[in-house]
């Protein structure tokens, strides 16, 4: 527990210096430190997924305070708080399940299998099903619910059968537990494979001879590219410099080295050289519940020129970087401004910020801004790794991956 | 992930390099000047909270960030304060940084407080290797792991380079030559190839000729050297232990940089080297005095030292939301509706402000209660503190738990100890300073120190308090309870150069129009002087009548210089002729103060040269006289100027070579035979002598033979005017 605590301290340090940059980063690190809260935190007998929801909402909140602006790690947190709930939810109705299976079997086992045939299936599964009851399933569970649910495995019975009559109550503390980790560990794979899932999707979207436009330096967006020059797709990029932290420049450097025509332009001729392009992708910092994405800077103003000269505008976010929240909730934290360093020279401006002369107050100010926020109406599309998806929809995906008591912590 | 990855990069580098090095600091918590008082009377300097966060925690958030992974944060004024807030707070228990301190009541210096440490060095051996120096009102974001980096290398290929000083670019304001931070102008020079500091001049610098003096020998040494008006010391050193025995061996070494840079780079002990660093990007600064509180909070407020901003929770301080035009708010903050909270605001927590209240560029603590009608301009308000309505508060310090009772005013440049209390109505006169500590009556020069009052006295001080406060009225109105400090004589005009006030525009006019004034008299001035400084100079030399003097003294003693150094190096008369026509013309003088000076540099230097006997002397200085005949014969063509020589004379021999006073007549006479002297001039000199007093009279009467001489022959000479010319031949 004392070194659980340390490393939860070490990370809280980090975030709140800003050591740690890059959502993905953010994520996995969070992700993987929940792991070891969970897995370390000594479960009661009873009510085993309020206790465990508790522990790593503390942490959470630690979490989140430590720099509420790094939106993935609420996000996350948010993940984690809704496995838990899910594995319990599945458990219980596997356990209830497993009574009524008893009962049921005394009787007679055909009529059984052929009545309740649901708690044979596997957790996600179940999980889905008492989440329908819970509230209007979404178009996709519908679209791909229905066929599953249609053919139930009947063959698994005897699995289910042995599984329940030997189920006791500390072997469902030990599994609830067991199932959390093993979706946590999914999800870690989920974050750290998004990245290829986005890529694959490159294809489809980026055709023979068309110039595409980014802005400022995502990781996503190197692979997405990267992946459709892969598949023999010749096409160019103009990458604008994402002044003032210059991350267009970096990104330049890596496309240019896996071999992809790079131009490289000042943010402020974006406009200028919209006409030209068939197509802005960008890599977002978040996208909120209505659909809207916070993005690095300047990020607005391309979304803007694509706009008006009708471009798709193509946002990729891998799934941690969905934000259950509203742009407008007062807890969101849209923005962080940094140091002015960034844009001036402390020495050469000194004598501006002298405030012992004149009036004493500053009449210089310099405002940097790190992200950007784009409306909705102004994203063409989402590519996330369930597939692509319009802005409109972003809601329904986010029911999806949280609960809705989650959401203010 | 990056992070992580950095982290492993870290270890498995260090080992390669020199078997891990622990990263160490020392910080001194203690600023051992009285810049602070009254305020650091009652509690440490390194406590004061700067924009609601006590400045030590900026310094070790710093040094955290930065990779350090201990610090020794020396105490010695109110060092049980600052030990038991360390051990209250994060620090005490932080996974990265572990803080310890050294406590020590004695220490009255920084030099004590290294030696101290280099004493229980031998002991403990806590310092392994190179360390960081700093100061616990340092704020700063720079990194320093490759600073540190670049001092180890430097040492490893010179063993002499002990230490690495961090500087930044930062003007000083060309009205004042303060610069931001309200320290003087500083001058460094710098070797442009290896940044080795080569000069360091703080307080002497020469602004009324805008120059800087350099040894000779430094600019036959080096090749190259860079000039440096525009940096600002930003006092964060990286130290090898060397500098610790340094301290050591030189016990009279108290002031960083007053007595150890100075003495490194003057004396040349043993050779040892300081090498400068320039940082550019990033924030550095250190509180030296009220204004730089005002200047760094600000740039705090403008975010310079990002990550260590209100919002940010960087040490264990509630973060504040940022809104629009740089406001810091808390979350709970119960702002009237009608309240107006300006730009540059912050407002700490719990805090409650009234009606139609009016709050500018300001910083607010937690748990103030401001009533209704306050007006806060520049202002910073520190916890707990009352303000009732209809306040107005301008660019004043207010501390904890004081209380502003209705209608008070407080003008700029007010501090306001903790617990004041200002009486309804009062008006608290711009720049004072109110305690509820009385003064101190002695008043001790500017190396006395914080830790002289130590936590007790200032305990007993507030005991006796109570008792002495119903025997005297306070001096903040009959309600109020205080005392409101005497300025210090001689600090007087200072006063407005340290305080958190903006320079008034009254004083910014008059500085204009004194280097207005300069200029005039100086056309020629290619660094504009300081008019401020001047004014001072005119102040305390009041005993010179006209202004002219002073300028007058620096031309002699340029003079003087040529004439010597001609003298040395056996210059050609025609040059160094020219060369003191070219100060001439540089001073603005007339010819008659040239041959004054001039003549004057002669007898000096006749004085100077050794000699046994008058005799001796009188046959020196005619030989010097006769030697250099052409040089003054150059200026005194005019009976005007002949007889200011014969002044000069008469001057020099009554005030500085008394010496020579018996000679007067004998070299008079020589001069006269030479040529130098016509006897018009010397007849003049001895009409406009006769009406003087007795004292004055006393040359003119010892050459009483010789101008009675002269008036003959000269009255022959009115007679015949072929005699004149036997005479003469």
């Amino acid at each position: 527990m004392p070194d659980v605590q340390s490393t939860v301290l070490e990370f809280v340090n980090k975030l709140r210096k800003r050591k740690i940059e890059g959502s993905q980063a953010t994520a996995r690190c969070t992700v993987e430190l929940l792991r070891s809260v969970i897995s370390q935190h000594r479960v009661p007998h009873a009510n085993q997924a309020s206790a465990l929801i508790d522990a790593v909402k503390a942490v959470g909140e630690q979490l989140v305070a430590a720099n509420p602006v790094e939106l993935a790690v609420g996000n996350v947190v948010r993940r984690v708080l809704h496995i838990i709930r899910e594995e319990d939810l599945s458990l219980t109705t596997a356990a209830m399940g497993g009574l009524d299976l008893l009962d049921a079997s005394d009787d007679d086992e055909d009529v059984c299998n052929k009545g309740i045939g649901y708690p044979a299936m596997s957790a996600a599964v179940v999980a889905a099903a008492a989440r329908s009851t819970l509230r209007p399933p979404s178009l996709q569970t519908l679209l791909e619910g229905t066929p599953e649910s249609a053919t139930v495995p009947y063959t698994s019975s005897s699995g289910a059968d042995s599984e329940s009559k030997t189920a006791d109550k500390s072997s469902i503390t030990r599994k609830l537990k067991h199932d959390v980790i093993e979706s946590v560990n999914q999800l870690i794979h989920e974050i750290a494979g998004c990245h290829e899932q986005i890529a694959e999707q490159a294809i489809e979207h980026i055709h023979q001879n068309e110039v595409i436009l980014t802005l400022g330096s995502s990781r996503t967006v190197l692979e997405f590219l990267c992946a459709a020059k892969e598949k023999k797709r010749s096409f160019r990029v103009f990458v604008a410099e994402g002044a003032p932290r210059y991350q267009g420049h970096l990104l330049a450097k890596e496309l240019v080295a896996r071999g992809l025509q790079t131009t490289v332009i000042t943010d402020s001729a974006v406009f200028a050289m919209i006409s030209r392009v068939n197509m802005v992708i960008i890599g977002a910092h978040a996208v909120m519940a209505n659909g809207g994405v916070i993005g690095p800077v300047g990020v607005n103003m391309a979304a803007l020129a694509a706009k008006k000269h009708a471009v798709p505008f193509v946002v990729l976010a891998g799934c941690h970087k969905l934000c259950p929240l509203y742009p407008h909730n007062p807890e969101v934290l849209l923005n962080e401004l940094r140091s002015p360093s960034e844009l001036l020279d402390f020495g050469e401006f000194s004598d501006c910020l002298d405030f012992g002369a004149g009036s004493g107050s500053p009449l210089l100010q310099v405002v940097n801004p790190t992200f950007d926020y784009v409306p909705p109406n102004l994203v063409s599309l989402f590519i996330t790794d369930t597939g692509g998806h319009n802005p409109s929809y972003m809601y329904r995906l986010i029911a999806d991956y949280y609960s809705a008591d989650d959401l203010v912590m | 992930m990056g992070a992580q990855k950095k982290g492993g990069a870290r270890v498995s580098e260090d080992p390669v390099e020199q078997g891990h090095q622990r990263l160490q600091a020392i910080l001194l918590a203690d600023s051992f000047t009285t810049k602070f008082r009254p305020v650091t009377l009652e509690r440490p300097k390194v406590l004061l909270p700067l924009v609601n966060v006590p400045m030590i925690d900026y310094t070790l958030a710093w040094l955290e960030f930065a990779g350090i992974e201990e610090v020794f944060v020396f105490c010695c004024a109110h060092s049980a304060q600052i030990i038991d807030y360390l051990e209250n707070s994060e620090w005490s228990s932080h996974p990265n940084l572990s803080v310890r301190t050294i406590e020590s009541q004695k220490s009255i210096s920084a030099g004590d407080a290294l030696r101290y440490i280099y004493e229980q060095q031998a002991e403990t051996s806590q310092i392994q290797g190179d360390f960081v120096l700093v100061s616990g009102d340092t704020v700063s974001n720079m990194p320093l792991a490759d600073l540190i980096k670049e001092h180890r290398e430097r040492k490893k290929k010179d063993e002499k380079a002990i230490m690495t000083m961090v500087i930044k670019q930062s003007k000083p304001s060309p009205i004042t030559h303060q610069s931001r931070l309200g320290t003087d102008q500083l001058f460094l020079a710098v070797d442009p190839k290896t940044k080795q500091l080569l000069h360091y001049e703080e307080d002497k610098i020469d602004h009324a000729r805008g120059s800087v003096c350099l040894e000779k020998s430094l600019l036959q040494s080096e090749p190259s050297l860079l000039l440096y008006s525009d940096m600002q010391d930003c006092y964060i050193d990286i130290c090898s232990p060397e500098v610790l025995s340094l301290f050591e061996d030189n016990f009279d070494y108290q002031h960083l940089r007053r007595h150890f840079v100075k003495g490194v780079l003057v004396d040349d002990i043993m050779g040892y080297k300081i090498f400068t660093h320039e940082i550019d990007s990033s924030y550095a600064a250190r509180i030296d005095n009220f204004r730089s509180y005002d200047t760094v909070s600000k740039d705090i407020i403008q975010r310079w030292t990002f990550p260590y901003v209100p919002d940010i929770n960087f040490s264990g301080n509630r973060p504040l939301k940022l809104g629009r035009q740089g406001i810091y708010k808390a979350s709970d903050v119960v702002q009237s509706r009608s309240a107006d909270v300006g730009s540059s605001t912050v407002v700490g927590d719990g805090t409650k402000i009234g009606d139609g209240s009016r709050i500018l560029n300001s910083v607010i603590g937690s748990g103030c209660c401001i009533g209704s009608n306050v007006v806060i301009e520049g202002s910073y308000i520190w916890n707990n503190v009352v303000i009732e309505d209809g306040c107005e508060i301008r660019n004043a310090i207010v501390c904890d738990g004081v209380k502003i009772r209705e209608g008070a005013v407080l003008e700029p440049g007010v501090v306001l100890s903790f617990n004041v209390v200002v009486g309804r109505g009062f008006v608290v006169p711009a720049y004072s300073k109110a305690s509820l500590l009385q003064q101190p009556t002695k008043e001790d020069s500017d190396e006395e120190l914080e830790c002289v009052e130590s936590s007790s006295v200032a305990a007993d001080l507030l005991a006796g308090l109570n008792l002495e406060m119903e025997a005297r009225e306070s001096d903040l109105g009959p309600d109020g309870a205080g005392y409101i400090w005497e300025v210090c004589e001689g600090a007087n005009d200072e006063e407005w150069k340290h305080s958190v006030a903006p320079i008034p525009m009254d004083k910014v006019a008059e500085i204009i129009q004194a280097m207005e004034d300069d200029d005039d008299r100086e056309d020629e001035s290619c660094v504009p002087t300081s008019g401020e400084l001047r004014s001072d100079a005119d102040s305390i030399n009041t005993d010179m009548n006209d202004p002219g003097d002073d300028d007058y003294g620096y031309f002699e003693k340029e003079v003087e210089g040529t004439f010597l150094r001609a003298v040395e190096e056996g210059i050609v008369v025609e040059n160094v002729i020219l060369e003191i026509n070219g100060l001439r013309l540089s001073y603005n003088m007339e010819s008659a103060d040239c041959a004054g000076a001039t003549f004057y540099s002669m007898m000096k230097l006749a004085v100077d040269t050794p000699h046994n006997s008058a005799d001796e002397l009188c046959k020196n200085a005619v030989s010097i006289i006769t030697k250099w005949k052409r040089l003054l014969g150059f200026h005194v063509k005019k009976t005007d100027e002949q007889i200011e020589v014969i002044m000069k004379f008469e001057e020099m021999c009554q005030e500085t070579a008394k010496e020579l006073g018996t000679l007067f007549a004998k070299i008079l006479h020589v001069m006269y035979e030479i040529d130098l002297l016509q006897e018009d001039a010397i007849l003049r000199w001895a009409e406009e002598k006769a009406g003087a007093d007795e004292a004055d009279r006393v040359y003119l009467q010892q050459c009483e033979a010789f101008i009675q001489w002269l008036k003959e022959a000269s009255e022959e000479e009115d007679d015949d005017e072929d005699d004149e010319e036997e005479e003469d031949a």
